[in-house]
């Protein structure tokens, strides 16, 4: 026989009681798990939507000449004829200090060239890198694997009446056309994709870059570190991220964030005064049984002991319950909350113990004062009482 | 030699705007390995003698001394200590706790004792035996007869080896057949040199203990 003795076999005997308790301490955490979860889950969506499409941050010259759009992005002042970056100086954009966030750069030269007497621009690219940025492109025909391989947006290709498969010549030179991409709603669709080197021959910039595109995982999202630090080792560039439609959902989940916690803690609050009325009268039901046990020598504190162990024995089964129920109330509303299906719940033992330990926290806290209430039982009232 | 001395002991309650003497200057010695009842009418103080007795009311005025120390210069957590070092209590009501069993029950004052599980269970089974319930330790409470429970009862009251066994009322809720054994039991302890006070209104308790204390209007009267 041991204190615990008493408080496990209490709760044992009071079943209905402890398990309204349980219940009630249990809604409230397993409000905040399945909240606290969405929301990271659905930020999660968010940052990886980021790093799986397109560039985050925009490398370009310095600048005052002429101002172009690409990708409906503004790139600032670009003069493709007069001033480029060095192709070596994205080498050191690797080196920066969270090169680790970096998932791939896509540099890019530039220029007007006439094909069949049309004026197109047209664009020299890593395919590898682009592809991986641009994840969204659907391709007709193949994607391009040799030098000699270009792709059509799908309004280069109306206009210029070529499709996948056919050749094209550019500045005397013969181009196999791999594939046509499927219309973008972008600057793509107007645009003519070659390599890298094969383009910067043409218009005479080799070793030279229009522009870089970089795309950064945005786990933590350090973007506008990295743009620091890259701004930093390239000092004749421009370094600017792009973040504005991020930005906007952020907000917005940052809103719903917000009015998560602030339900949570109306629950949590609710679940507390639960634990707080059921304890308290629970303690008063026992009038008899504390009177006895200070007759018989017990201390105040072993009273708040036996109190308090069985408010944390139910804590630590509705943390783990309440861990368990909003699980699965997140898994349940991912798919209405989130943008994409593919979403995934992030299960993360922090929130595991979190509410176990928020449980007992809570628990505890609400028990303290009728744990108090009852060790300052007069041992003479309480036998009177009955 | 005594092992309790009461030396004009007041105790004073407000009730309302009332103001009740449970006890107007009581003096009692009392010597160790004695039977002692104290027997009254109901509202003469008899029940408030023994809760200050108990260490569990403090009087309005006087000394209560028991085993040389003067119980009320202790505070509220050395008194605790000093009933669980040295009383046991016999209530009326058995008040024994419904969610544990005999054993359970006869253990509880040594769950805050630092001792092994394995000796505690020990204890207790030889208290349930020198009570005559050995056979019946893993009982509820609401599995045994009155008398029993009242033998539950006072085995947990001896399972410390208290210096003095105070009873309040222990036979008002049994019928007579019971209350004689309950009383031989109570007898059988205080041969075997345990103190008893026991406070009663039935007269017939007062033949088994070596001397009776009458309390009327909250003084002694005998």
């Amino acid at each position: 026989m041991k204190l615990h003795t008493i408080s496990i076999n209490n709760l044992k005997r009071r079943k209905a009681k402890m398990a309204f308790l349980t219940v009630g301490l249990m809604v409230g955490i397993a409000t905040i798990v399945t909240l606290v979860t969405l929301t990271r889950s659905m930020s999660n969506d968010i940052e990886r939507k980021m790093d799986e499409f397109g560039a985050n941050i925009l490398i370009t010259p310095q600048s005052n000449g002429l101002s172009m759009n690409y990708g409906g992005i503004s790139l600032g002042g670009v003069t493709f004829d007069q001033r480029e970056i060095k192709q070596e100086d994205l080498d050191k954009v690797r080196k920066i200090k969270n090169n680790k966030n970096i998932s791939a750069i896509s540099p890019k030269v530039l220029g007007g060239v006439k094909i069949n007497g049309h004026d197109v621009l047209l664009v020299g690219v890593e395919f590898p890198a682009e592809l991986k940025m641009k994840q969204w492109w659907q391709i007709f025909g193949e994607e391009p694997k040799g030098e000699n391989d270009i792709l059509l947006g799908s309004d280069a290709s109306n206009t210029l009446n070529a499709s996948s498969g056919d050749t094209i010549e550019i500045k005397g030179e013969k181009f196999k056309v791999a594939g046509v991409l499927n219309q973008t709603g972008s600057q793509d669709d107007s645009l003519v994709f070659a390599s890298l080197p094969k383009v910067q021959k043409i218009l005479g910039k080799e070793g030279k870059i229009t522009m870089a595109e970089v795309a950064a995982l945005c786990s933590g999202c350090p973007i506008n570190d990295m743009v620091n630090q890259i701004a930093e080792l390239l000092p004749d560039s421009k370094v600017s991220a792009i973040q504005q439609v991020v930005a906007g959902r952020l907000k917005a989940l940052d809103q719903f964030k917000r009015f998560s916690y602030a339900m949570a803690g109306v629950v949590v609050f609710i679940g507390s005064l639960i634990v707080f009325v059921t304890m308290m009268g629970s303690v008063n039901e026992r009038t008899t049984e504390i009177g006895v046990f200070r007759a018989i020598g017990f201390r105040k504190s072993h009273i708040m002991r036996i109190i308090l162990l069985e408010a944390a024995l139910v804590s630590i089964l509705a943390g783990l319950l309440g861990y368990a129920v909003g699980m699965g109330g997140a898994k349940l509303a991912l798919p209405f909350m989130a943008e994409s299906k593919n979403a995934h719940l992030v299960w993360d033992t922090t929130i595991a113990f979190g509410s176990v330990g928020l449980a007992l926290i809570l628990g505890i806290l609400a028990s303290l004062y009728p744990a108090l209430h009852a060790s300052k039982m007069d041992p003479t009232e309480a036998l009177r009482a009955l | 030699m005594a092992i309790i001395e009461i030396k004009n002991v007041k105790k004073q309650y407000q009730t309302g705007a009332d103001l009740v003497e449970a006890l107007r200057g009581v003096d009692i010695t009392i010597e160790a390995g004695e039977f002692i009842t104290i027997m009254g009418q109901s509202g003469s103080g008899k029940s408030t003698l023994l809760s200050v007795l108990g260490g569990m009311n403090h009087p309005t005025s006087g000394d209560v001394e028991m085993a040389g120390v003067k119980l009320y210069q202790l505070g509220s957590e050395q008194l605790a200590d000093f009933r669980a070092q040295n009383l046991g209590f016999v209530f009326q009501s058995f008040h024994l706790i419904q969610y544990l069993t005999a054993l359970e029950n006869v253990m509880l004052p040594l769950a805050i004792v630092k001792m092994s599980t394995a000796e505690k269970r020990d204890a207790a089974r030889k208290a349930l035996e020198r009570v005559g319930l050995g056979a019946k330790t893993d009982r509820l409470p609401n599995q045994l007869s009155g008398g029993e429970q009242e033998r539950v009862a006072i085995a947990r009251a001896i399972v410390n080896n208290p210096h003095i066994l105070l009873a309040d009322e222990p036979t008002g809720n049994l019928d007579s057949k019971t209350s004689e054994e309950v009383m031989t039991l109570f007898r059988q302890l205080n041969s075997a040199g345990q103190t008893v006070v026991m406070v009663t209104h039935n007269p017939e308790n007062g033949a088994y203990s070596d001397r009776t204390i009458h309390l009327k209007d909250g003084l002694i009267s005998e």
